[in-house]
């Protein structure tokens, strides 16, 4: 297995992960290094662990055993406050699409002036600049998301993790969410999202994290790992096969 | 003898003219409930927030109970305000029996479980619904509170509009602490169980038209307002 | 959004305002419902109010209920009609002293029907005696009020245990008058009533006097100042200005020019 190591910029380590319910391993991480300059994807069928994992990073879920580290220090609120991420389904608050985007810039301490124009700026960025005043709960599904994902960016974080952020989106809206991603990629955000489409993943990933059964058992540049995988398991599923 | 429509009628009459007495019994029993309703929400929702979002040992059974306070029975909770307010009672000094405030205090007592236990249901399922992207933009549990009370606001109206409700339309607890004093503390159901106990039951009825009507009107103003707020949020758009 | 938490505010303040201004002399007499829903108050305290400035609040609830008021110093007079737990209040050292003040008298009321056959009569035990027999329905009190202690002393002077037909043709309220009489109203039942409440009633339906004259219906109203030795609190200087109104001629006048359909409803005794 290759490492993803970048000797500058933000890295993320995990360490002895793990999570069992019921007898059963949801999570089996034994180590791993993210921090590539450009998107990683975590690949993996239905009930791999990817969004368990994803949620370990974000520090939502401890795990039973292991450690995640970021920049060599633990996961307390100020490493945290770098992190973002967007959910599968996005939660909008019961204000305006701009209030929602207030509610973060304010609590990020911007006078009213400054957050007008980050607003103004987000709003065009993720092509909503005429929804500013619209209730955010009336936006389709694919607009709110596009909220989420310029919502998670007005924190300014130095990590996005996405989970799914497409599953249940249409095409279009899928193209413009990714345009999305990869804008944000550009100006330096790192990206890590889980997807369970391989397409998404070649459109996308830089580097590729395969999942199964709770573990890593792939890892490395996107190419190299979706064209020709070490592991005989993920043969098998970017071939299309369902893999239990 | 009259029959009971000319009754009513005539009692209708006496109501529409503007009787004074009748408008300050009705302005009494608005001050009472509205103020008891203003402030178990002060206190209702603090208490039905943090049950929601925290988590401490005996949580559930303090759930258990404030539910099943909701149907604390008004005459009951007269008594129990009476005994304390009463001169032989730990409060007497301050001397708040027969008064509007000990009205207002005991309705306060009836409503606060209300306006808490339906606050905890309405944040709750909020909480579940927010939780993971509140923590992930930095908010602590007790940051998340005010957002959840802001954004059930629709139903946390409800709840009070339920406690005010309540409020209006009880008469146990009001005619024991209050007296039903004449100009002190009649209210409107005191009121009509005055009346009824003089037997003059068309006049009982119209008032408790009136009771009904008033009820209404808040109910109707409270759904004006919510509509209003909402036409100003899409007309921004 | 500041604007309307201000004029929120400014609501708030005027709400309380009024229940504040509460101030002014006055003090709270703990009496009957049949003073109360006769009218009697109304027509008699306006004129004490005017020539002293004390405000009289009353409270009108059982007998037994104002009683137990007064002794928890939640009232500075007492004004009943159960002579016997009267002298007793002021025994235990409750009251000061009693004093009478009026009288009327009770009456049998009773559907016109008249199943038990008594109507017309002025023999009120002999009358209870017969509603017994026939096991016509009889509407009580049943709370302990002058009222009710006046009829169960009534049914004891006719050897009758009522407490056996509880539920069954003798049937206990526990509620005022008013409720009491329709009661009543409502099932066709004998009831035994002061003459006030029954005569400025509304709703008597096909109810009628039955029996009345018998000098055992006597029905006397007594007044106390409840003790300041034992409640602190209780303003004894006004609540004895009223006594002394009440019991003094302009009170007894008053008292005695309250009529209701042209009828005198209390009798004024004071000594």
């Amino acid at each position: 297995m290759r490492d993803l190591v970048e000797e500058s910029g933000l890295m993320i380590e995990a360490q002895g992960l793990r999570i069992a319910r019921g007898g059963q391993r949801l999570l089996d991480v034994a180590h791993l290094r993210l921090g590539g300059p450009g998107p990683t994807v975590i690949l993996g069928p239905n009930g791999a662990g990817k969004s368990l994992l994803l949620r370990c990073l974000h520090g939502l879920i401890g795990a039973d055993v292991g450690a995640v580290r970021q920049n060599g220090r633990p996961l307390d609120g100020d490493e945290r406050a770098r992190q973002a991420m967007v959910f599968q389904r996005p939660v909008m608050l019961r204000r305006s699409v701009a209030g929602n985007l207030d509610f973060v810039l304010r609590r990020r301490g911007l006078a009213r002036r400054q957050r007008q124009d980050r607003i103004a700026d987000l709003l065009a960025e993720g092509g909503l600049q005429s929804r500013g005043g619209q209730s955010a709960r009336s936006l389709s599904v694919g607009e709110a998301q596009r909220l989420a994902i310029l919502r998670a960016l007005a924190t300014e974080p130095e990590v996005l993790f996405l989970d799914e952020p497409t599953s249940a989106l249409d095409p279009g809206a899928t193209q413009a969410i990714e345009a999305l991603v990869l804008r944000a990629s550009t100006r330096g955000v790192r990206i890590v999202m889980v997807t369970h489409d391989i397409g998404q993943a070649r459109r996308l990933a830089a580097d590729v994290v395969v999942m199964m059964g709770g573990q890593v058992v792939e890892q490395g540049p996107a190419a190299q790992v979706l064209d020709d995988p070490a592991n005989g398991a993920v043969r098998r599923f970017l071939a299309g096969e369902l893999i239990f | 003898m009259q029959s009971f429509a000319q009754e009513m009628q005539a009692a209708f009459t006496l109501i529409l003219a503007g009787d004074s007495e009748l408008l300050g019994i009705v302005a009494l029993s608005l001050r009472v409930s509205l103020l008891a309703v203003l402030f178990a929400a002060l206190i209702g929702m603090p208490l039905g927030a943090a049950l929601a979002v925290g988590r401490f040992p005996g949580r559930r059974a303090l759930v258990v109970l404030v539910n099943a306070l909701m149907g604390l029975p008004p005459v009951v909770v007269g008594l129990l305000v009476y005994l304390m307010l009463s001169r032989s009672g730990p409060l007497g000094v301050l001397q708040l029996l027969y008064t509007p405030t000990a009205m207002i205090i005991a309705q306060v007592v009836l409503v606060t479980p209300i306006i808490a236990a339906l606050t905890r249901q309405v944040v709750e399922m909020l909480d579940a619904e927010y939780a993971e992207q509140m923590r992930s933009l930095g908010l602590s549990r007790l940051a998340t509170v005010p957002v959840l009370l802001w954004d059930g606001r629709v139903a946390l109206l409800t709840a009070v509009l339920a406690g005010f409700g309540r409020a209006i339309a009880e008469v146990g607890a009001v005619i024991i602490v209050g007296g039903n004093i004449n100009h002190v503390t009649r209210v409107m159901t005191t009121a009509i169980a005055l009346e009824t106990s003089k037997g003059n039951l068309a006049l009982a009825l119209a008032l408790g038209a009136v009771l009904i009507g008033i009820a209404i009107a808040v109910n109707a103003l409270v759904s004006l307002l919510g509509a209003r707020s909402r036409a100003e949020v899409m007309a921004h758009a | 959004m500041i604007g309307s938490v201000f004029r929120m505010g400014a609501l708030v303040l005027g709400l309380m305002a009024g229940s504040l201004a509460q101030a002014g002399d006055f003090i709270v007499v703990q009496s009957t419902t049949s003073t109360q829903n006769s009218g009697l108050l109304d027509h008699i305290l306006p004129a004490f109010e005017a020539e002293t400035g004390i405000e009289v609040r009353v409270v009108a609830v059982g007998t037994g209920q104002a009683i137990r008021n007064a002794a928890n110093g939640d009232g500075d007079v007492l004004l009943v009609h159960a002579k016997a737990a009267e002298e007793k209040f002021v025994a235990e050292g409750w009251g000061v002293e009693r004093f009478d003040v009026m009288y009327n008298d009770f009456v049998l009321v009773g559907p016109a029907s008249d199943p038990a056959g008594v109507r017309g009569g002025s023999d009120i035990v002999a009358a209870l005696s017969a509603i017994a027999g026939a096991e016509a329905p009889f509407a009580s009190r049943g709370d302990d009020s002058g009222t009710h202690k006046a009829e169960l002393r009534h049914w004891a002077s006719a050897g009758i245990d009522v407490s056996a037909a509880s539920g069954g043709w003798y049937r206990e309220t526990g509620s005022g008058m008013g409720a009491t009489l329709n009661l009543a109203a409502g099932m066709g039942a004998y009831a035994l009533s002061d003459r006030a409440t029954w005569i400025a009633f509304g709703n008597k339906g096909d109810l009628v006097v039955a029996v009345e004259g018998d000098a055992r219906l006597f029905n006397q109203y007594g007044v106390i100042l409840v003790n300041p030795a034992k409640h602190p609190g209780v303003k004894a200087e006004a609540g004895q200005r009223f006594i002394d109104w009440l019991t003094g001629d302009e009170g007894q006048a008053a008292i005695a020019g309250y009529t209701l359909d042209g009828q005198q409803l209390f009798f004024p005794n004071a000594k």
